[in-house]
């Protein structure tokens, strides 16, 4: 269906969390879900999604590996509002409660091609030491409310954050009619 | 039988005789090549068999091949040492022995190994691969041969599977293990067995060899043999390369013998082998030789040999080993090295102690580390060895070095290479340059901001070629022509002549008018002296006009001649090539006129010449004289130079200061002699106005001779080029083969250009283009280049540098500049095209010649770009540094004044100084500010500041188009949050897609701000405050949305609180509990955040459980008598509010159906549910009724749910079945029914109530009508239960609910929560803010679950102490006057009149934002408020009845929290629902309020510190502090705060008028609606019935809507009795229309769908003071029954 005069612009995204760099966690699982503005819509394809637990490699990388395959494409009149996918990394501590291991966004690249990013994460502080140990002892680390606030910029100076590891991710970017519409991202990158 | 030794010797002799012969035959081939040979041909025959398994046969051969080998290694073992023993006896031959001694090494090696183990580790030799190859083609053909013959064999002969297992039995490895003892017995025996059939085969084949030997040699000896061997190949050089390979073959064959001898099962092989050898050979006789003696002597070996030909072809078992054998034959071989420490005795040699060195003081290095364990084994792996020992060293260790692995890591040194080096590839230090252009960014152009660029527009637009090789000599003419013609436009452009002319006679005048003013005599010597200026002037214009007429007449005449010159050329050349074409145009004069002008011209030019020379004679005169008396002395010695002098004085026209030097030239030439002056002659007039005619003449037009005016047109043909002459066609096929382009440099950079274009015959070239070249860094040069291209190659002709434009000059408004180009290239051609740089003639002798460079101009035009907005992309003028020569405006400003390339300001200054320019002088005014800015020290910098300076550059577009387009326009409100766009979605792409729809509402809410559309509203007062309302409410909203970008942790981080210790032990506790596993425990429904929902994810749902109390049928027949109405009182409130009794009857029911059947039908959103029907009038149902929810707009964020103003319906209905059977007959077999529906009554749950409560769960009244007509209140008699008895406390129905939503959503709390966390700004003082703020949390911490209020909101968003709200204020006086003698009356009245007012929740209208509390005016301006509001009226009202009142805060079903008034009533405490107009006692249990927080009055606030808060539990008595904390104490006095109230409220009078439009018109509107709402039916309106109706209403609203119901049913019945009606009032508050239709939908008296029936509708509105309306509709449907 080729109209010459499109009304909306798509962008496939179709990537994998290949998988994470955690120096000191093990077993972790990690949860993905995109943020967008209000012009988007997707079409098909799961916004949201869960991995599996993997388990750190026996090399000496000690990687974690996911290969969790994300596939969405999106439909959209207006750029503003560009897609960010939010990752956020759970795992088990040491008395074997479920705890955030990080939390990272970025943006969907916007040039068509192969794109690997490196997330960087960070997890929420404690507002203090004593929380800190309460929180450690009880397994209950403080967590986002909402993972999609570290999407956004708004009230962040609230938060006290630390990093902790990062994620990779690896998309392949398809659009359509960009160009059309009148919006030029700039030559593929050669993959 | 002859013994092994024998056949050893035999096999030894016959190899000595090989290497004999190879030995002589070969000399270069050594021994250890022969050995080599040997081992080849092993493998050659490995290699062999594997071609046989390729062709087809089987893989035993393999395995054959491996035993070949085993046996070959094991024969040569043991004739090593039968060699050894025979060498001892023969000491002859020495290539024997060499041969022996070179086998023995390798016979060494191969011995302690296991033999089976490594039999493939043949020791890799040097090979002669040609030879090699040689022999093993040989070897093919040979074994191919020998194939097909023992296929022939194996098909003529069967094989015998029998015998080959046997004999393979008898095969083990041992008895290879063991050679020596077994041969003799091996051999005995399988001589023995020669009957067996394969051997007899074998024998047969062997024997066929034989005799075919014998039959032609005989049986010859070994000995002969060997002759023969060593005497056939001596003599025969020529064939040695085959006798070589023979001689391998032979070998081969002693080999195969040998094997042959000792193994059976390699018999098959070997016999190939053999029988290759045996016919591959040319001379028969050799095999013969060799075959014989074999046969011969050891006939029991070639059994042997024979024996096992097809028993590789058969199936083997596996071979089994024993495990023990196995071990036992392993331990054998293997060795494994044990982890004990050696003992040190066992490594030194013996009878010796270990010598420690280190104890002899010896230095020892350390030793590398090394576990103790691997060096056990190591030690004891060595001392296994034959010279173990030598590994160990004195002390009994193993020797080692020391540790070579230094602790610090070192680099080896780098050797200098530079001595070596190549000097060319020295490396050179040159030291950095600076780019000159980088980084000289323009500002605010830099990549960095990126955000303003400059733009350079370079418009090429062509050229033009004065010369240029290509020209003819025509062209050369023409060229010349057009340069004068342009000359001469330019000249008169400026028409100087003419403007010299007019200055001259403006001088003349003036002298003119001095002279005549004045008079000759009597000036002043200032006016004389400003008449000898005068004349100078008038001098030297006019010579300056002579000469510029001069040039103008030479110009002309010129012209003239070049063309003539054209002419004649083309003439002569008979073609032409130009379209020059001159024309003169002739001006015709007056002749007369001219003549007299030219006449006095003339004259006056004499007169002042005349003058002149006066004047100058004069002065001569003077000087004469005064030199004349110095003269005198010397007058003898200047007479000589008399007379040159006298020729010099003739020439008039010379100044005097010549003459001066003139006279000084000669004093020095005369030494101090001052020269004799000569008597200054009077000037020859007549030649002089000879020589001013003649000049005249000359220059100037003759009298009456036409004006001449060249024009020089393009207009003329051009010679088409086949009438040309050769020369002249390859000229022009030159010029059209050539074409040229422009690049541009900027800042020597190639940046773009020209298209080529092509020489036109007349060298014109047009490029017309333009580059915009947006550019970065400062601008340092333009250049352009103009290159030639001929073909595909281009040459450079010549370069031009462009000026750089100032910055005023701007797209558009510059000018074309030419710029003047050359080249100096030599170009000839052999045409007639003239070349460059190379002399031509016009002439045809060839004189007068001509050399001419190629020049021409070149049109272009450089300027700043403006952009759409007409702002100049020019870089800033005031920042640019001084380091960057370039043409803008200040450079400029000198480059005006001729001094361009200045730049130390200094010197200009000082030149400015010294050329003292005119400070006032336009023309030099910008060079003024510039010195004086340089004077000053600094730049000067704009005098103004801008504060978003690149504001512009950061615009998209301009704002009037982000304006125009809807799409922008869109966009901007959305991200504005305008409610209408706050969550639009999908804003379309492109603009003609947005429709103007979108903006309608918006702009009409925009327009509403001056227009009130009372179509709507009805009411202009409520359009009005609907409008104020609006507004209110938008600000709130907007000051909501500021504080939701403000967040605080809790509202991004989850954190869990630090349990305390209580908790930390409760948790402990917990802990140590028993498990109980059946006791359930409640689990928290889990909560969805709103933001991940969609449509169809969220259901309502409604769990109707029961209902009690409905109003019962009640037969049409009957005629209970009249009810009394009872009197009420405040002492027995409720005892007997229905007086209709109930009489079971079934007979007047169609169907004998039980008095009721109710169902209950919830809707929401206009999803309708029902119930199944139930039976009488406590019908139970326990039904979970699931209704979808949908957002608006899809918009799920908390703050829109929470706005929603939906309303969850529940209405009870009564199913009626009538029996519209037609014919009686059909009655027995079919029923015909008709269900009708009829309301009883509705509850109504706003969802937003059901949202914040997230449940809502209890028994609620049925707001049913005063009146059913048709139904009755039952009063059961029969049961007298104790629930009854509690039941009958109350009136009306009521129906039990469980009401949630379904996921769980996440309250919009958070939302109030943080409205706390904004301060909102107060008037109150800070200390009883903080007091209020440590009791509220107090009370939060005792009790979490009870409301406490002490500072609420007002209207404009302060924080206002609660107290201030409370003070008595009147009520209308109607109201009082009403029921003057009954207090309770009034009070039901004005809590009436109160309940009237309608009620809006804050959390619809402020988007759950905050409760707002307004003050009591500005409710009832309002008239909108929530529970808040009316409960604050009512209680002031109460005051003001000298009523003790209370305002009670907590929480209530289904409102949540909400605000009731307590009065106290004559020892009852009185609970008052302010927005229903209802009043409880304290002890009544349906009473809705749940939870009792605080009381407040005016004077004080109480919080419940009881046990319980159920108001029926608790005491109301706030003296007793132990059960109310109140927050003013003694420790804190009241600090008497005013009330915020105003004194008094003014109401206006009841607007009967008003109330009658608007009755008529809800009537119409309804009326309309409900016909609407049907669109299937015919509406049929009873206008008796709606008449009767209207008297009713009235009434009912005197009653205030109690029981009236018997009375008018009758009356109604006595009117209408064929009718069975079914009917009731509906009375609201009246706010709007919309919920009005809402509620008569709800109803469903449209839906009866009766073919009969007949609507009556009647609405009443009644008037109260201040615009508070009461609204009654009645309804009712009729059917006639007969």
């Amino acid at each position: 269906m080729a109209t010459s005069n499109p009304s909306v612009f798509l962008l496939m995204i179709n990537g994998q969390i290949e998988g994470a760099d955690f120096p000191e966690y093990d077993e972790l699982y990690c949860k993905y879900c995109f943020v967008y503005g209000h012009d988007w819509a997707p079409t098909s394809g799961l916004e949201e999604g869960i991995s599996q637990i993997s388990s750190r490699g026996r090399d000496t990388r000690h990687g974690l590996v996911w290969n969790f395959p994300v596939e969405i494409t999106f439909k959209s009149t207006n750029p503003f509002g560009w897609p960010q996918i939010v990752v956020s990394v759970y795992g088990p501590d040491t008395f074997g409660n479920d705890v955030v291991r990080g939390y990272g966004a970025v943006h969907v690249p916007v040039t068509p091609g192969k794109h690997v990013k490196t997330i960087p994460m960070f997890v929420p502080e404690s507002t203090s030491r004593l929380q800190k140990f309460t929180s450690w002892l009880m397994g209950r680390r403080p967590e986002f409310t909402d993972p999609k606030v570290i999407a956004q910029g708004e009230g962040r100076e609230v938060t006290r954050v630390h990093s902790q590891g990062s994620v990779s991710f690896s998309f392949n970017i398809v659009t359509k009619d960009m160009k059309k519409l009148g919006y030029d991202v700039g030559h593929p990158r050669d993959v | 039988m002859a013994s092994p030794s024998d056949l050893r010797e035999k096999i030894r002799k016959k190899r000595r005789a090989l290497q004999e012969s190879l030995a002589k035959s070969k000399d270069d081939v050594d021994t250890q090549a022969l050995v080599t040979t040997e081992m080849e041909m092993s493998r050659d025959r490995g290699r062999t068999e594997v071609e046989q398994e390729l062709s087809g046969s089987q893989e035993q051969q393999v395995t054959t091949l491996k035993q070949t080998l085993k046996a070959q290694r094991m024969r040569r073992r043991r004739k090593l040492l039968s060699d050894t023993t025979a060498e001892a006896t023969r000491g002859e031959q020495p290539m024997g022995t060499e041969l022996s001694e070179v086998g023995e090494p390798l016979d060494s090696v191969t011995k302690p190994r296991s033999t089976w183990h490594t039999q493939r580790d043949l020791p890799p030799l040097p090979v002669e691969t040609p030879l090699r190859r040689r022999v093993a083609e040989k070897l093919k053909a040979a074994r191919s041969k020998a194939e097909t013959l023992l296929q022939q064999e194996a098909l003529s002969e069967p094989t015998s599977c029998l015998q080959s297992l046997r004999d393979r039995e008898t095969l083990t490895r041992f008895d290879v293990e063991c050679p020596p003892q077994t041969d003799p017995g091996l051999l005995s025996r399988e001589a023995g067995d020669l009957s067996t059939a394969a051997r007899v085969k074998f024998q047969d084949v062997a024997h066929r060899v034989r005799q075919k030997a014998e039959m032609e040699t005989g049986l010859p000896t070994a000995e002969m043999a060997y002759n023969f061997f060593t005497f056939n190949f001596d003599p025969e050089p020529q064939e040695e390369p085959v006798k070589h390979q023979k001689k391998r073959k032979s070998r081969r064959r002693d080999r195969a013998e040998e094997e042959e001898e000792e193994e059976e099962e390699e018999g098959d092989s070997h016999r190939e082998e053999e029988e290759a050898g045996a016919e591959q050979e040319e001379e028969q006789e050799e095999g013969r030789d060799e075959d014989a003696p074999l046969v011969g002597d050891q006939g029991s070996e070639l059994f042997i040999i024979d024996q096992t030909a097809q028993d590789f072809l058969e199936v083997k078992a596996v071979d089994y080993v024993g495990y023990h054998s196995r071990v036992q034959r392993e331990s054998e071989v293997l060795f494994t090295p044990s982890l004990r420490t050696v003992p040190a005795s066992s490594k030194v040699p013996e009878n010796m102690q270990p010598r420690y060195m280190e104890d002899e003081g010896l230095y020892v290095g350390e030793r590398p580390p090394m576990s103790r364990v691997n060096q056990n084994i190591l030690e004891n792996r060595i001392l296994q060895q034959d010279e173990g020992k030598k590994w160990f060293g004195d002390d009994g260790r193993v020797q080692a070095l020391p540790d070579p692995i230094k602790q610090s890591p070192t680099r080896p040194p780098l050797f200098s290479l530079e001595g070596d080096l190549d000097p060319a590839l020295q490396t050179v230090y040159r030291k950095a340059l600076k780019s000159k252009h980088a980084g000289r960014y323009i500002p605010g152009a830099g990549p960095g901001e990126g955000h303003r660029h400059c733009q350079l527009d370079v418009d090429v637009a062509g050229l033009i070629f004065s010369h240029h090789p290509l020209f003819s000599r025509e062209h050369v003419l023409g060229a010349r022509l057009a340069q004068l013609y342009d000359q001469h436009l330019a000249r008169q452009s400026r028409n100087l002549t003419g403007l010299l002319t007019d200055k001259l006679n403006g001088l003349r005048n003036a002298l003119r008018n001095i002279k005549d003013l004045h008079g000759e005599q009597g000036r002043s010597m200032a006016m004389r002296q400003r008449i000898v200026e005068y004349k100078e002037e008038v001098k030297n214009t006019r010579i300056l006009r002579n000469t510029e007429q001069e040039k103008d007449r030479t110009l002309l005449k010129s012209i003239v001649k070049v063309w003539k010159e054209m002419k004649a050329l083309r003439e002569f050349q008979r073609f032409t090539n130009t379209a020059y074409k001159l024309h003169l145009r002739r001006e015709l004069v007056e002749l007369q006129k001219d003549e007299q002008g030219f006449e006095a011209e003339i004259q006056t030019e004499l007169a002042e010449l005349k003058g002149e020379f006066e004047d100058e004679y004069q002065r001569k005169m003077e000087q004469y004289s005064q030199q004349h008396e110095e003269w005198r002395t010397w007058r003898r010695k200047q007479k000589a130079r008399k007379k040159k002098k006298k020729a010099k004085m003739r020439d008039d026209g010379e100044e005097e200061e010549e003459e001066e030097e003139e006279e000084e030239q000669e004093e020095e030439f005369l030494g101090d002699e001052p020269p004799k002056p000569e008597l200054p002659e009077k000037q020859d007039w007549a030649l002089a106005e000879q020589q001013v005619r003649e000049r005249a003449s000359r220059w100037r037009r003759r009298p009456g001779e036409p004006v001449l005016v060249p024009e020089i047109s393009l207009s003329g043909s051009i010679t088409p080029t086949e009438q040309c002459p050769r020369g002249e066609i390859a000229r022009r096929e030159d010029i059209s083969k050539r074409s040229l382009l422009v690049k541009v440099l900027y800042n020597d950079k190639e940046v773009s250009r020209t298209d080529r274009r092509t020489l036109s015959s007349d060298f014109r070239v047009h490029f017309g283009q333009i580059f915009n070249l947006k550019i970065v860094n400062w601008p340092e040069s333009v250049r352009l280049q103009v290159f030639e291209v001929v073909g595909s190659s281009s040459s450079l002709l010549a370069e031009v540098f462009v000026p750089l434009p100032d910055t005023t000059v701007l797209t558009g408004s510059a000018p074309f500049q030419e710029l003047e180009f050359g080249s100096s290239q030599r170009v000839a051609f052999d045409h007639e095209g003239v070349g460059s740089d190379v002399p031509f003639s016009f002439e045809v002798d060839g004189s007068n010649k001509l050399t001419l460079l190629t020049s021409g101009k070149l049109s272009c035009c450089i300027s700043w770009a403006v952009d759409n907005n007409d702002v100049p992309l020019a870089p800033p003028t005031s920042q640019q540094p001084w380091g960057v020569r370039s043409g803008l405006r200040q450079m400029d400003a000198i480059a005006c004044i001729g001094a361009s390339g200045l730049s130390d300001m200094k010197k200009l200054s000082k030149w400015a100084a010294e050329s003292r320019l005119d400070p006032n002088d336009p023309s030099n005014a910008m060079l003024m500010q510039l010195l004086t800015v340089a004077s000053s020290g600094s730049m000067q910098m704009p005098d103004y500041f801008r504060l978003e300076q690149l504001q512009e550059e950061f615009n998209f577009v301009t704002d009037e188009e982000l304006q125009r387009s809807k799409r922008f326009r869109l966009l901007t409100l959305r991200s504005q949050e305008v409610a209408e766009f706050r969550n639009y979605k999908n804003i379309p792409a492109v603009e003609r897609e947005v429709s103007e729809k979108v903006f309608q509402d918006y702009e009409r809410r925009l327009q509403e701000g001056e227009v009130i559309d009372t179509r709507d509203h009805l009411d202009a007062h409520r359009a009005l405050v609907a409008k104020y309302l609006q507004k209110v409410q938008e600000s709130v909203v907007n000051r909501f949305l500021i504080s939701k970008h403000h967040f605080i942790l809790s509202d991004l981080v989850q954190e869990d609180e630090v349990p305390s210790i209580g908790v930390l032990g409760l948790n402990l506790f917990k802990l140590a509990e028993p498990k109980r596993p059946l006791k359930p425990q409640r689990k928290e429904r889990k909560k969805v955040t709103a933001q991940n929902l969609s449509d169809g994810d969220i259901k309502v749902l409604v769990n109707i459980i029961r209902a009690y109390d409905i109003p019962i049928r009640k037969p049409l027949s009957s005629k209970p008598a009249m009810a009394s109405k009872s009197a009420r009182s405040f002492k027995e409130p409720f005892a007997a509010g229905q007086s209709s009794q109930s009489a079971l009857q079934g007979g007047d029911w169609p169907l004998s159906q039980s008095q009721i059947r109710p169902f209950v039908e919830v809707s929401f959103q206009r999803t309708v549910c029902q119930t199944t029907t139930a039976d009488g009038p406590n019908p139970c149902w326990n039904e979970e009724l699931e209704l979808p929810f949908s957002a608006p707009n899809g918009d799920y964020s908390t703050s829109s749910l929470q706005s929603m103003k939906d309303e969850v319906f529940i209405n009870i209905f009564d199913e009626m079945v009538f029996d519209i059977t037609e014919d009686e007959r059909e009655r027995g077999s079919s029923v015909h029914t008709r269900i009708e529906r009829h309301w009883l009554g509705s509850v109504k749950i706003p969802f937003s109530t059901v949202y914040l409560q997230s449940r809502i769960d209890g028994t609620f009244k049925v707001q049913s009508p005063a009146v059913l007509l048709g139904y009755s209140k039952e009063r059961s008699l029969a049961s007298e239960g104790g629930y009854d008895a509690v039941r009958c406390l109350s009136e009306g129905s009521f129906i039990t609910l469980f009401i949630t939503i379904q996921p769980q959503l996440i309250p919009g709390e958070s939302v109030r929560e943080r409205m706390k966390e904004i301060k909102f700004d107060t008037q109150e003082e800070e200390r009883l803010l903080q007091a209020a703020e440590v009791f509220q949390r107090d009370a939060a911490l005792c009790f979490p679950g009870r409301p406490c209020i002490t500072t609420v909101i007002d209207i404009n968003g302060r924080a206002v102490f609660v107290t201030r709200y409370i003070r008595a204020l009147s009520p209308p006086q109607e109201l009082l006057d009403a029921f003057p003698n009954s207090p309770q009356e009034t009070m039901d009245l004005v809590a009436r009149y109160v309940s009237l007012i309608p009620s809006l929740p804050d959390s619809v209208s402020f988007a759950g934002i905050c409760d707002i509390w307004s003050t009591c005016d500005q409710f009832l301006t309002l008239l909108a408020g929530d529970e808040e509001e009316h409960a604050v009226l009512l209680c002031n009202y109460f005051l003001f009845m000298k009523k003790k009142a209370w305002l009670i805060i907590g929480t209530a079903v289904p409102e949540g929290p909400t605000a009731y008034v307590l009065t106290y009533e004559q020892g009852h405490y009185l609970i008052w629902d302010p927005s229903k107009g209802q009043y409880y006692g304290q002890y009544d249990t349906f009473c809705p309020l749940q939870t009792v927080g605080c009381l407040i009055n005016a004077d004080n606030v109480w919080f419940n510190l009881q046990p319980y808060d159920a108001p029926m539990r608790m005491s109301f008595d706030v003296t007793r502090s132990k059960l109310w904390k109140p927050f003013f104490s003694r420790a804190f006095p009241n600090p008497g705060l005013s009330s915020v109230q105003p004194e008094e409220i003014a109401y206006n009078r009841p607007d009967k008028a008003a109330a009658a439009e608007l009755q008529d018109r809800i009537e119409k509107v309804l009326k309309e609606k409900i016909m609407e709402w049907r669109p299937r039916h015919p509406t049929r309106w009873n206008r008796y019935c709606t008449s009767t109706l209207r008297h009713f209403l009235p009434k009912l609203e005197l009653s205030g809507g109690r029981d009236v119901g018997e009375e008018h049913r009758l009356e109604l019945h006595n009117l209408l009795g064929d009718y069975r009606i079914s009917g009731f009032p509906l009375h609201m508050a009246f706010s709007e229309l919309h919920p009005l239709m809402e509620m008569v939908y709800s109803t469903g008296v449209h839906n009866v769908e009766a073919p009969s029936i007949e609507f009556a509708l009647a609405v009443y509105v009644h008037p109260y003071p201040s615009s508070v309306l009461s609204v009654w509709v009645y309804l009712a449907s009729l059917v006639r029954t007969r």
